[in-house]
């Protein structure tokens, strides 16, 4: 085919497209970078002692049953996770800070809990862990354990896509509610809905321990209750939507410290 | 999966007052909750626990269907003398739970 110069039509659409844009004032709805908080900033001294303070933040519970898995032989090739990566505190030291990453072999992002239960049925031949499963949870969280302190990167080109998908859904008006993620968390966060503060939502700190549930829980399930708040249909655990959800808030929060794993209210 | 986190200071003066900190894994499940299907979680709770200093009985605690889960206690003791310390949770269903550290006093 030819190739054409743009041609008056396509200049035409192009300067209404430039005024339109130029005339409709644009909601700014993106945070800027140095006004990036973590919800640690917004929660009280006792909940920030709770996280701070290794015997007193109960997601470390979680952590020393990971250290128990990690040397638990499993599936049919009878090997734990240790056989491979041996001591996870060196092995695994800000592995969770670059998660989402993308997957040559799946050709996809994959996050850390999918990353482990790829490991399990594909390297220890074991049946995969069901999604919020204590086992899980264990595991996600010793790994993120070893990220703590250091900053959330998001380089690989190949992640691109997801995170633009990612985007799309955090910008977009869903549920019964028509809400959309950034009308609460780029918008209105600092100001209250039903007495709490409301956080720009960064995933600094997953898995993390919410008093609310009294309990850990992985950033899919925290993602699913905000979804039930808008009145929306929830996606499968370990949909590609929460995939790419997960890979936009890990670049959205790119350079912020790891806090994992983080007690919130 | 039980396991406890206790933090102690290794070391302390004599007749130094000392705070100790446990934090303890379990569901503490009230008894009044149901299921989808309609059916009751029976309670499952731990309803005391118990602290020896040298086999003397210093802390003590009743809990209740109230308290939340993975219960974090914390209290205060004088110093008094090297030894160990230890720990005792005592629940439902058979729950128990001994957990023991060491202090050097001196």
């Amino acid at each position: 085919m030819k190739k054409t110069p743009l041609s008056f039509s396509k200049l035409g659409f192009l300067t209404a497209a430039m005024v339109i844009f130029t005339a409709v004032p644009i909601h700014t709805t993106e945070i800027l970078l140095s006004e990036r908080r973590s919800t640690y900033e917004q929660m009280s001294r006792e909940t920030r002692a709770m996280q701070d303070e290794d015997s007193a933040n109960p997601g470390m519970l979680w952590v020393l049953d990971g250290e128990a898995l990690w040397r638990t032989k499993a599936g049919e090739t009878n090997r734990a996770c240790a056989n491979c990566h041996g001591d996870a505190q060196k092995s695994m030291k800000g592995v969770a800070a670059r998660y989402p990453a993308y997957d040559d072999k799946h050709k996809r992002a994959v996050d850390l809990e999918g990353r482990i239960n790829l490991c399990r049925s594909e390297q220890q031949k074991a049946p995969p862990f069901v999604y919020e499963s204590r086992e899980l949870l264990a595991l996600t969280a010793l790994i993120a354990r070893q990220s703590r302190g250091m900053p959330i990167e998001s380089k690989d080109e190949r992640l691109q896509s997801f995170i633009e998908s990612g985007h799309e859904l955090f910008n977009r008006r869903q549920g019964q509610l028509n809400l959309s993620c950034v009308q609460c968390h780029n918008d209105n966060w600092g100001k209250k809905l039903a007495g709490i503060a409301l956080p720009q939502a960064h995933p600094t700190g997953y898995p993390l321990y919410r008093l609310e549930w009294q309990a850990l829980g992985s950033l899919q399930r925290r993602l699913r209750n905000c979804m039930i708040g808008m009145r929306m249909e929830t996606y499968d655990y370990g949909s590609p939507e929460y995939i790419a959800l997960e890979t936009y808030l890990m670049w959205r929060a790119r350079g912020m410290m790891m806090e994992s794993p983080a007690v919130r209210p | 999966m039980a396991r406890a986190l206790i933090n102690i200071p290794a070391k302390a003066r004599r007749g130094e007052i000392i705070t100790i900190k446990t934090l303890i894994s379990h569901a503490m499940e009230t008894g009044y909750r149901y299921t989808t299907t309609g059916t009751r979680i029976p309670r499952d709770i731990i309803h005391s626990f118990v602290v020896t200093y040298n086999g003397e009985e210093i802390f003590s605690a009743e809990l209740f269907p109230a308290i939340s889960a993975n219960p974090f206690l914390t209290f205060h003791t004088i110093a008094t003398e090297s030894g160990k310390i230890e720990f005792t949770w005592t629940g439902d269903n058979g729950y128990s739970v001994t957990e023991q550290a060491m202090i050097k006093v001196e």
